[in-house]
């Protein structure tokens, strides 16, 4: 089913961890410049998918090609460098440092500067180190950050949910995976992050894949969607069909018999 | 940063550097020779170990790996110093821009500047050669294997007095003799300099100081530095926003112990002597006391550590020394040296967990709850 232009083409994804299946052979393709969600119950192993996707798990089998190359079992670092970047379930920022660090840390693989250079602080990582600082505000509004100089973990829960994002967005990817986004976001901050990711689709070309226990904005958002359960896909298609799945009510309410 | 903040700082900058340039002229003329001379050894040697204080804070203090073992590079930097300063490989016949007393003594004499380079560079490589093996270790598992390390590579300098683990046949080290004398430092052009006079070796060690400060300064203010942190607080995250862990890693441990290397190098020509006793535990845990007792993280406190725990050992103590007396105790003040040390680094650790000077980050790790009460104003909107 995988189109010939899809920017994440994963087939057969499986994640063992000893006698748990985490992941089961799961294909998986994102189309560029789309917003695509994946659900499914609690456990159901859609963060172990991204685990995978990023580098943080290897795969036990399965592929994962990534505008046309093979990035499994790539380490961290070289899937960001690859172009997909991401956020974490539970927000990992860097703590002590301010927000607007934060996103030149996630810059991290799109600058140059040597130690050498750092250390004689050349013409070049002057105009870098000015230039990721522009770039770092620039991206802070985007987000609509204002406390770009306080300290991240100073901010609130809904600013540090958009800090994650600015600091992933600061990797230049073209695929961005959001972990629960709006878990902890009023009504308000759901609505905004929801057009934020529309902007991003349309302005930046970014694709958008989505974990998210929020119907309102799956439904919302999706181009597509697809249900895991128990490390399976049970379901994929637009918002309508996957609402009505049988299979779909029976993995989130259980089934009537 | 303001204009007037800016402006303070030069001006401080200015002032503790002309200070720093006038003191061992101004030790003598207010402590008279005698004492002025004991202090300005003392100060030598403090200035020593604010540059391997400032080493070992890259390693712990910026990337947060705990390094028990850091006494290594010391060692190897004392060593270079020793091989390519000295007569010890007497059949070699080189000489390198070194003084005219030098150039008649056979062995290995290369100038005092290239040396300390050399070293710096030498240790560099087995930083990194020795933190790689640790690269997948955390906590207590790397204290232990840096612990190791620490105490593996002046064992091996003491025993490769016959080739090295009994390849070839060179004597590396002399054994528990070790190296000794140690080339002057000399500079081209200018006079050879007396063992008796103290103040160019002040002048060489406050000049190591300051560059040791300028690179530190630098790196943390960069991209490499950033990334140090990021490693420090959340190895995941740092790697998923593009952070090579093991290039930062190994960079960190190799600029640590560089500039380990770099005061070690130092210390064999000014103590005239590199000996395998030199090289002990006990060291490792003396300079990491510095960067915990100054403040983790922090270039500033770091410094004010390193001041403060070596003029401790040399002065404190002494004067201490006729206390058991009085109290009718019969034993040595400096055998419980470390008891002592131990002691004040517990009572540090109750009463300011976070050193001297803390680093603005430390602090508020460490203080994380009490921020959120006393500080609404800190963008804190609950």
């Amino acid at each position: 089913m995988s189109a010939a232009g899809d920017i994440l083409d994963a087939s057969g994804c499986t994640k063992r961890f000893g006698g748990l299946l985490a992941c089961d052979n799961v294909d998986f393709t994102v189309p560029p410049r789309a917003i695509v969600s994946l659900i499914g119950p609690n456990g159901a192993g859609k963060t172990t998918f991204f685990n995978m996707l990023t580098g943080l798990y290897k795969p036990t089998a399965g592929r994962v090609l990534f505008e046309g190359s093979d990035i499994t079992g790539r380490a961290p670092h070289l899937v960001t460098r690859a172009g997909i970047a991401r956020t974490f379930q539970n927000i990992k920022l860097f703590n002590t440092m301010t927000a607007l660090e934060n996103v030149q840390v996630g810059m991290h693989s799109r600058l140059r500067a040597r130690i050498s250079g750092s250390i004689l602080r050349t013409p070049f990582q002057r105009r870098e180190e000015r230039e990721s600082r522009r770039k770092a505000r620039e991206l802070l509004d985007f987000v609509g950050l204002s406390q770009q100089d306080d300290l991240a973990m100073s901010l609130s829960y809904g600013d540090q949910r958009r800090l994650e994002i600015a600091r992933a967005l600061a990797s230049q990817p073209r695929l961005l995976l959001l972990d629960e986004p709006t878990a902890g976001m009023n009504p308000q901050e759901s609505e905004e992050l929801r057009a934020l990711m529309e902007t991003m689709r349309t302005e930046r070309g970014i694709s958008v894949l989505l974990i998210e226990h929020d119907m309102k904005v799956v439904m919302g958002v999706s181009d597509r969607v697809t249900v895991l359960d128990h490390g399976e896909k049970i379901a994929e298609g637009t918002p309508q069909e996957v609402r009505s799945d049988p299979r779909v009510i029976e993995a989130y309410l259980g089934s009537q018999a | 940063m303001s204009e007037p903040r800016g402006m303070r700082k030069r001006v401080w900058i200015v002032g503790l550097l002309a200070l720093a340039l006038a003191y061992p002229r101004l030790l003598p003329a207010l402590l008279g020779d005698l004492t002025g001379n004991d202090l300005l050894d003392a100060s030598i040697n403090t200035l020593a170990f604010v540059v391997m204080a400032l080493g070992l804070n890259i390693v712990v203090g910026f990337a947060g790996l705990l390094d028990l073992g850091y006494v290594a590079f010391f060692a190897i930097g004392a060593f270079v110093m020793g091989w390519l300063g000295s007569g010890h490989f007497y059949d070699a016949n080189f000489h390198l821009l070194v003084s005219e007393v030098s150039e008649r003594v056979p062995g290995i004499h290369v100038n005092f500047v290239l040396i300390v380079l050399v070293a710096a560079a030498f240790t560099a490589v087995w930083g990194a050669i020795l933190g790689a093996p640790t690269l997948r270790l955390r906590g207590d598992y790397l204290a232990i294997v840096t612990l190791a390390f620490g105490e593996i590579v002046p064992r091996v300098f003491e025993n490769s007095t016959s080739g090295l683990f009994g390849i070839g046949s060179v004597d590396f080290s002399n054994g528990r003799q070790g190296i000794t004398p140690i080339d002057k430092p000399y500079f081209p052009g200018l006079d050879e300099i007396s063992r008796l006079d103290l103040e160019p070796f002040y002048y060489i060690a406050l000049a190591m100081v300051l560059v040791t400060l300028f690179v530190n300064v630098r790196l943390r203010d960069s991209r490499i530095g950033r990334a140090w942190i990021a490693v420090r607080e959340d190895q995941v995250a740092a790697a998923a926003m593009g952070v090579d862990l093991v290039r930062t890693k190994l960079w960190a441990y190799a600029l640590g112990a560089a500039l380990g290397g770099f005061a070690g190098a130092f210390f064999g020509t000014y103590k005239n002597t590199v000996n395998v006793d030199q090289f002990e535990f006990g060291f490792s845990v003396f300079i990491l006391c510095m960067v915990i007792l100054g403040g983790m993280g922090n270039i500033w406190g770091v410094i004010l550590g390193a001041v403060a725990l070596s003029m401790m050992d040399r002065f404190v103590l002494r004067a201490l020394n006729g206390v058991p007396e009085t109290l009718g105790l019969d034993f040595d003040l400096t055998a419980i040296n470390f008891g002592i040390f131990g002691f004040f680094l517990v009572v540090m650790m109750v009463l300011r967990p976070e050193g001297f000077i803390p680093s603005r980050r430390r602090k508020l790790e460490l203080h994380h709850g009490e921020l959120v009460h006393d500080e609404p104003l800190a963008g804190v909107r609950l």
